[in-house]
């Protein structure tokens, strides 16, 4: 069955052309949604992270907290009547892919069109460029270069449709990152304690209260995948396994009992949420990984059809 | 806790007068400044082309829209993570004056001697809150070392910049350590729980 393969592909002249404008006219729509999602997302945050913040300062009794909390809710305000960034941190550029198997444009050039939206909202909005080389330091000037953006990939079978999820990431929660390689004998009190060492230890650095991601299970680097698409969710959402939800409330009421409080000033709010994802492991490993969204937990969605049509998606 | 209007550059005598705890909001002028431009000045030696005697200091890295020859127009400036910058703490108060440097996520413990020594503070921004931030700095005065853009020396002019929370003070208190060794103690309490 002939798939749509837009260059170098065999076929009838006709047909080969007629596929090729088909593919770049989608490949144009997956460029202009990426374009848009990073705008957006960086200006207009999702309404449960909005209630979660609204929530926090309802509980929180210390004065700077409340100080803090109060500040944040304002600033939510100001970044739309100003139709301004809500933080600064444009981030470095990551997306989430859900590609159904019947999609009519290939992963190659769906990443193609990622790299292009990102690079032209960059330029177009002006947004500050973050990417730069990782040894000489020099700045690409574009927030796209070398692997950037990251783009994550999970495949559907069955379906023809295409989910693009925008997340910029803050660098000074993502420097808020840690790997522990536990051992089986540690146990699930030994990934608790790890994470509670971890919220400790990076304090007010990552804008906390926000979101705690922890991956276990899978491999070193699973793992720390797994704590990146926790801290991606809808902020509040369970796991579906019951046992790994029960992780994540404990793991919430844990945290906010450590008293580093908003921006690390102490208080009641360290964290907004606890996400979980796991994988199953080696009967050797028990990894655990923590990646720490901060407040400001952007993220933006576009459901894109195999027409080319684009559904945006604030709450995805 | 008090809540002060302080305007900069500040006298020793006005940043002493200030307690951890405190929230303030800052008039008159602030300095844009980051890694870059603190490794020009501490590891290669450069000294800055303006004056820092009283100054305070921002940890930042503005998006900005260029309108001319040196000349910039914010677009959205918010503030980065302090803790990478705290060894340059020390000479900033000592060789230039400084008296006040602002971030988010506080400074370790090695900030507070020399803090207290030399008379200077550490004000808390909300980190993130960069939209509210912005509509605070009237205009970017001057502008230095252009080539290390983002990371150059930015003079804003500022009006009720805040509110600040003093989150290290001159006279030896660190908000950051107090919370850091109440938690170390609630830890204890919270693995018996596991």
């Amino acid at each position: 069955m002939l798939r749509l393969r837009p260059a170098r592909r065999q076929g009838r002249r006709e047909e080969g052309e007629e596929l090729m404008a088909v593919a770049t006219d989608l490949q144009k729509a997956v460029e202009d949604a990426a374009a848009h999602l990073y705008v957006w997302a960086l200006k207009d945050i999702p309404q449960d992270l909005r209630d979660a913040l609204a929530e926090a300062a309802g509980t929180e009794t210390s004065v700077p907290g409340q100080r803090v909390l109060q500040t944040i809710l304002r600033n939510v305000e100001v970044a739309e009547e100003e139709r301004n960034l809500v933080c600064q941190d444009t981030g470095i550029p990551v997306y989430y892919c859900r590609v159904g198997e019947h999609f009519p444009l290939h992963p190659a050039r769906i990443y193609e069109a990622l790299h292009d939206g990102t690079e032209r909202a960059t330029v177009e909005h002006p947004l500050r460029s973050n990417t730069v080389h990782t040894l000489t330091r020099e700045n690409t000037g574009q927030n796209v270069g070398h692997r950037v953006p990251i783009v994550h990939w999970d495949f559907v079978a069955d379906w023809d449709g295409l989910d693009v999820k925008c997340v910029p990431k803050g660098s000074g929660s993502e420097n808020m990152s840690f790997l522990k390689m536990c051992v089986p004998a540690d146990g699930v009190a030994g990934i608790k304690r790890f994470v509670l060492d971890s919220i400790v230890g990076a304090g007010g650095k990552p804008c906390p209260p926000g979101i705690v991601g922890v991956g276990i299970g899978g491999s070193a680097d699973y793992a720390m995948h797994l704590a990146k698409e926790a801290i991606a969710r809808p902020v509040g959402t369970r796991n579906p396994d019951p046992l790994v939800a029960q992780l994540e409330d404990e793991l919430k009421e844990l945290l906010n009992e450590t008293g580093i409080g908003p921006m690390g000033l102490g208080g009641d709010v360290t964290v907004l949420q606890c996400h979980v994802e796991h994988a199953d492991t080696h009967m050797t490993l028990n990894p655990v990984a923590v990646n720490y969204q901060c407040w400001a937990a952007r993220r933006a969605t576009a459901h894109i059809s195999s027409g080319g049509a684009v559904d945006y998606d604030r709450e995805a | 806790m008090t809540e002060r209007h302080l305007s900069f550059p500040a006298s020793e005598e006005d940043v002493r007068e200030l307690r951890a705890g405190d929230s303030v909001l800052v008039d008159g002028h602030i300095i844009g400044i980051r890694d870059r431009t603190q490794i020009r000045i501490f590891d290669e030696g450069i000294a800055p082309p303006l004056d820092l005697t009283g100054a305070f200091l921002l940890h930042t890295a503005p998006n900005v829209r260029k309108v001319g020859e040196g000349a910039y127009e914010k677009l959205c400036i918010g503030t980065t993570t302090s803790a990478r910058m705290v060894r340059f703490t020390e000479p900033l108060g000592r060789e230039y004056g400084v008296r006040a440097i602002c971030g988010k996520g506080g400074l370790p413990d090695e900030a507070i001697e020399p803090m207290q020594r030399l008379g200077m503070v550490y004000f808390a921004i909300v980190g993130g809150a960069a939209a509210l931030e912005t509509t605070q700095i009237e205009e970017i005065e001057e502008v230095y070392w252009e080539e290390l853009m983002p990371e150059c020396l930015w003079k804003f002019r500022v009006k009720d910049f805040g509110p600040l929370t003093v989150a290290i003070d001159s006279h030896g208190t660190s908000l950051y350590h107090d919370v850091q060794e109440s938690a170390r103690k609630k830890l204890e309490a919270l693995y018996e729980r596991l």
